[in-house]
């Protein structure tokens, strides 16, 4: 137990890093999907080509692979080193940009299409439409699915370790080995993911109730 | 008031509407029967533009559509809509549902709103249900609510799309009351039904079509009263409807 007592700084900085990219990650993931899944509805066919095209390359390759090409790549573009936690960053945004969007059409698909008819048939525009009626609607719908995503993306920081990032798990693997003491810290290493996992899951269960 | 000159509308090579040609005239209520699939629907929603058409004009009050832009924001403004599954918003309780539009095209403030959405509902009788959601309704009040909703933004026309096609027996009839009590007072209106009495009570012309193309367009009391003059198919058609 001291040797968790004594190294929880370390594993705290690990947490923190996990936390921050997931909220980058989801924060930065849901805006540019809805970018792309906007574009995907007003942008017309080439539109919709170019978000297919987009999801079908983040969702082919696994992320870990992502995380280490942008490692090297955004240097590159950007002529300069930027470090593993801004590449990192990167990395997470616009895979999870391609989950988003995807997420986002199927929850917009479940709205009745009646629904936009009526919202039109009152004169509202498009664009009101779709702000009072159809979106409030599919984003109760895209609830569940936004809370697992964002779940896994916790669990996926621990992907970063290819990059030379202390994350919480890999923190914790390295407490582990140097204090020896297997067990306690994997079963420490749990209980932070539950309770992670329990609060988020109490979080988007209030935003549904007050949602209007 | 609304007016179809020449109207053809397609869904790739497959028409759905032959030139239609039809004449309602300000107070008055035409029923628009037929089989499934000969055009009713898209025939009401070309009235509000929201079914393009390819070919003919269409004219509400003044404005015409059919040909070059169009403002069809201003157009619907003017036109309330009755659909066959209510439509009301899940998300919104029956005071939001009726103020919605008041508040974002018409810009209404909230109590001016409020209160013509409060009379409207105790004109559909459904004052007390102004704090539901639309699931806690049955399928009869949420109609009612819809034509509440609809009225509320003050239409000189009202297009119904088989508005009790989708109700248990017992709760037509209180649709069809205040559609009635509407008509009554002098309301413009179309109306996809299938529901002869009400036909036979209220409307002063009957429409009925298929494949698209309007076979008959004749006063109720003919309609009813004469069918040896109307063509076979819509002879066949109303002894399948019509209780015998
Ligand atoms: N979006 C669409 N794409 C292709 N065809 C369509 C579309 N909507 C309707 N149709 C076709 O157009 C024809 C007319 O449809 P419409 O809904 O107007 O008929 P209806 O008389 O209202 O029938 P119902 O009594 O079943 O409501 C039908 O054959 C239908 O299959
Ligand atoms: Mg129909």
């Amino acid at each position: 137990m001291n040797a968790l007592w004594d190294n929880a700084a370390f594993l705290a900085e690990g947490l923190a890093l996990s936390l921050g990219l997931t909220v980058i990650g989801v924060l930065g993931g849901l805006s540019l999907g809805t970018a792309l899944a906007a574009l995907r509805l007003f942008g017309g066919r080439a539109g919709g080509a170019v978000v297919d095209v987009y999801v079908f390359a983040f969702r082919a390759v696994p992320l870990i692979l992502v995380i280490f090409w942008f490692y090297f790549m955004v240097p590159l573009i950007l002529g300069r080193p930027v470090g593993a936690f801004a590449s990192a960053v990167v990395a997470f945004v616009l895979f999870e940009a391609a989950y988003y969007s995807e997420i986002i059409r199927g929850g917009l698909a479940s709205v009745r299409p009646g629904q936009m008819n009526a919202a039109l048939a009152c004169g509202m525009s498009r664009v009101a439409a779709l702000r009072y009626v159809v979106l409030p609607q599919a984003f109760r719908a895209m609830m569940p699915v936004f809370l697992t995503q964002a779940i896994v993306l916790f669990q996926d920081t621990s992907l970063v370790f290819v990059v030379s990032l202390h994350d919480f798990l890999t923190a914790a693997a390295i407490v582990a080995n140097r204090a020896g003491r297997l067990v306690e810290t994997y079963l420490l290493a749990c209980l932070v993911y539950y309770l992670v996992c329990l609060a988020a899951t109490a979080a988007v269960a209030k935003m549904r109730r007050s949602a209007p | 008031m609304i007016t179809f000159e020449r109207v053809d509308k397609s869904y790739g090579d497959r028409p759905v509407l032959r030139e239609v040609s039809l004449d309602v005239r300000q107070g008055e209520v035409v029923v628009v029967c037929g089989p499934s699939g000969s055009g009713k629907s898209t025939l009401i929603k070309c009235v509000n533009a929201l079914e393009p058409f390819q070919s003919g004009t269409i004219r509400v009050g003044e404005t015409v559509l059919g040909r070059g832009s169009l403002d069809a924001r201003a157009l619907r403004r003017r036109v309330g809509m009755v659909f066959q599954h209510f439509e009301l918003y899940p998300h919104l309780d029956v005071m939001e549902n009726l103020c919605l539009a008041q508040r974002t095209v018409l810009k209404r403030s909230r109590s001016a709103a409020e209160e013509r959405a409060s009379a409207l509902l105790d004109r559909v009788g459904l004052r007390e249900k102004c704090s539901a959601l639309p699931a806690q309704l049955s399928g009869g009040q949420q109609q009612r609510i819809a034509i509440a909703r609809a009225l509320a933004l003050d239409p000189e026309v009202m297009l119904f799309d088989e508005p009790t096609s989708a109700l248990d027996p017992e709760m037509v009839n209180e649709v069809l009351d205040v559609m009635t009590a509407l008509a009554r007072e002098g309301m413009t209106m179309m109306v996809v039904t299938h529901e002869m009495g009400f036909a036979r009570r209220v409307a002063d012309r009957v429409v009925f079509m298929e494949d698209g193309a309007i076979v008959e367009d004749c006063a109720t009391d003919v309609f009813f009263g004469d069918p040896g003059k109307l063509s076979q198919r819509a002879q066949r058609f109303l002894s399948k409807v019509l209780p015998h």
